[in-house]
């Protein structure tokens, strides 16, 4: 074969940058696992390093033992995903159905009413007084719930994806006397699967990467989720310190800089596991809506 | 109107199962719209809406008087129009790399690689920055002390912020938008290829004369939804790499993240209002002259 000069170029420079980019975007994670092993005293000392100059599995013990706080975060937020959802999924599927129904003559109409809230809102202050005043919504789980539960743009997808499937199924259910509700639920959501698959974890990872909704919305600690305890890990002392008191550990000694990495990677554990076995619903999902959308 | 109600007989059920959106849009999008007359109120809790007086155009004055509003509107467009370069930039040419590729398995472990962060929350994201650039010990200033420079003290050196935040947007970003990308290339006809294969075509020609002409609509889309966008921040991340520190707010403080700061940590109901009705009201603006002059130019690149 002969040798490409132009082809070992391309080759060269190209595999060079995005292998870079592709080892500078992992390069954060591998940053905290080493910081959470790494002692309290070289973390001091030497600061967060590639290698660190002492290992210690002092954080992880005391993770282990102050792992009450953690659990409930935890709770907290696999109910929220759970049940948010089921239901947002639902409805998404639902509405899409009828603004995909060649029969019903406002669908445009709808369709204007939920895009146009894209483009034009009242801002964050109304939308927080609503949820607060009017709902009554404070220190509630719905206020966690409720606000992701809807996005225009899956709506939209989802029907791009219904829109694939022939009129004449429906039209052949609805012969044998099948109602609008009966052929949504019997016929069409089985057959798009893969879809509600695709939007299901689009809408599941906004749940459970969410952690705004709960420092607006939530005081009560018991009803933190697990991004919103991180935060609080992270950013105030006296969450580090209240599990060094439940572990009791003496104050000169803990681990707090290598405590917060841990807790960092047991937050980011789940996702990065489930991974490799959802990336290709979302690369589906990105793909529908920049051909369709 | 009769035929309305004909529809709405005939239809119930479609009426009944669209119902529930309906409803989520109204009471969450349409009636907080109404809202907006908090940003002419002085709003206090207790009277709610409508039972507070109202000011006038007290708030905007105190906003604009208060210095911050020329500040963080230039930082919120000037952020997202280099995220708008450089993000769709570095998509553009990973997209193309990668689809060159001829190993199948290098190729899919990056592109993993590189859309993984997409999937992390911003505040583990916060915990990155805090492992990388705290000053104590943050792993950078590690690396630059064992180098013999000196440290970046991030919590008074601003400008500093403006390399990490850039940093970050890409990071996060990158790995999603590519895949848009890649979808418009794997749309291209493989018979193009080839004919310019035959003619002798090198890979710089090929992707000079083929690949980037057929990204062009896509680019446009995208650049176009940016543009829309452009004067809404993106507070969670502002807020999750930064943080509440005040010493570096000129440099960082973005429209959302004033808007927040003023209703969590002040109260300050009615000018906070008032800020999000300013960004609502220009973004809105913005959308609509944009599309206007899109479809006088090229309607299939029109938005609506």
């Amino acid at each position: 074969m002969r040798l490409r000069y132009d082809r070992f170029l391309f080759n060269l420079l190209g595999y060079s940058f995005v292998g870079l980019f592709a080892v500078l975007c992992l390069i954060p994670f591998y940053m905290v696992i080493i910081g959470s092993l790494t002692s309290q005293e070289s973390i001091v000392s030497d600061g967060y390093r590639l290698w660190p100059g002492q290992f210690s599995g002092a954080a992880y013990q005391l993770l282990g033992e102050s792992a009450g706080a953690l659990l409930r975060a935890y709770g907290v937020t696999i109910i929220v995903t759970v049940v948010g959802t089921a239901a947002g999924l639902f409805i998404t599927a639902m509405t899409a159905y009828v603004l995909n129904a060649k029969d019903f003559k406002y669908r445009n109409y709808f369709a204007f009413y939920f895009y146009f809230t894209t483009l034009f809102s009242g801002g964050l202050v109304p939308w927080y007084i609503m949820i607060v005043k009017y709902l009554h919504l404070k220190n509630n789980l719905l206020a966690l719930i409720v606000p992701l539960l809807l996005n225009v743009f899956y709506i939209l997808i989802m029907r791009s994806f219904m829109s694939a499937i022939p009129e004449a199924i429906k039209e052949s259910a609805r012969i044998d006397g099948a109602g609008d509700f009966t052929i949504f639920v019997r016929l069409m959501l089985p057959l798009l699967k893969s879809a509600l698959a695709t939007i299901g974890l689009f809408i599941a990872l906004n749940y459970w990467n969410d952690w705004f909704n709960t420092m607006l919305f939530i005081d009560r600690e018991n009803l933190y989720n697990l991004q919103y305890y991180l935060f609080q890990i992270l950013s105030k002392l006296e969450f580090v310190n209240a599990a060094m008191m439940q572990a009791g550990i003496a104050m000169p000694t803990m681990p707090s800089d290598a405590y917060k990495m841990a807790m960092t990677l047991v937050a980011t554990g789940p996702i990065v596991f489930l991974y490799p076995f959802v990336q290709r619903y979302f690369v589906q999902g990105v793909t529908i809506g920049a051909v369709k959308g | 109107m009769t035929s309305f109600l004909k529809e709405l007989k005939r239809n119930r059920i479609k009426f009944l199962m669209i119902s529930p959106a309906v409803l989520f849009y109204l009471v969450l999008a349409y009636l907080p719209m109404g809202g907006i007359v908090i940003a002419f109120k002085q709003f206090n809790y207790n009277d709610g809406i409508f039972g507070s007086p109202w000011v006038g155009f007290e708030n905007f004055r105190y906003f604009w008087e208060s210095g911050q509003l020329f500040q963080v509107t230039i930082n919120t467009i000037l952020y997202n129009a280099a995220f708008m370069i450089i993000n769709n930039g570095l998509e553009i040419v990973i997209a193309i790399i990668l689809a060159e590729m001829a190993g199948k398995y290098l190729r899919r472990f990056l592109q993993s690689a590189i859309f993984l962060p997409y999937f992390i929350s911003w505040v583990v994201v916060g915990a990155f920055v805090y492992n990388l650039f705290n000053f104590e010990f943050g792993s950078v200033n590690t690396l630059l002390k064992s180098l013999g420079a000196d440290p970046i003290d991030v919590y008074s050196n601003s400008s500093a912020w403006i390399w990490i935040i850039l940093f970050f947007s890409a990071w996060k970003s990158v790995g999603y938008g590519t895949v848009f990308y890649l979808a418009a290339i794997m749309n291209i006809d493989n018979e193009t290829y080839e004919a310019a294969e035959i003619d002798g075509a090198n890979v710089f020609q090929r992707i000079r004369h083929i690949t980037l002409p057929a990204l062009v609509p896509t680019i446009i889309i995208l650049i176009l939804l940016s543009v829309g966008n452009i004067v809404r921040g993106d507070f969670q991340m502002f807020y999750q790499i930064v943080g509440d520190n005040g010493l570096v707010f000129d440099k960082t403080d973005v429209i959302d993240t004033f808007v927040v700061r003023s209703l969590l940590t002040i109260q300050e109901f009615g000018m906070s209002a008032a800020a999000g009705v300013y960004q609502s009201v220009l973004s809105f603006v913005i959308i609509i002259t944009v599309n206007y002059f899109v479809r006088r130019v090229e309607k299939d690149y029109a938005l609506f």
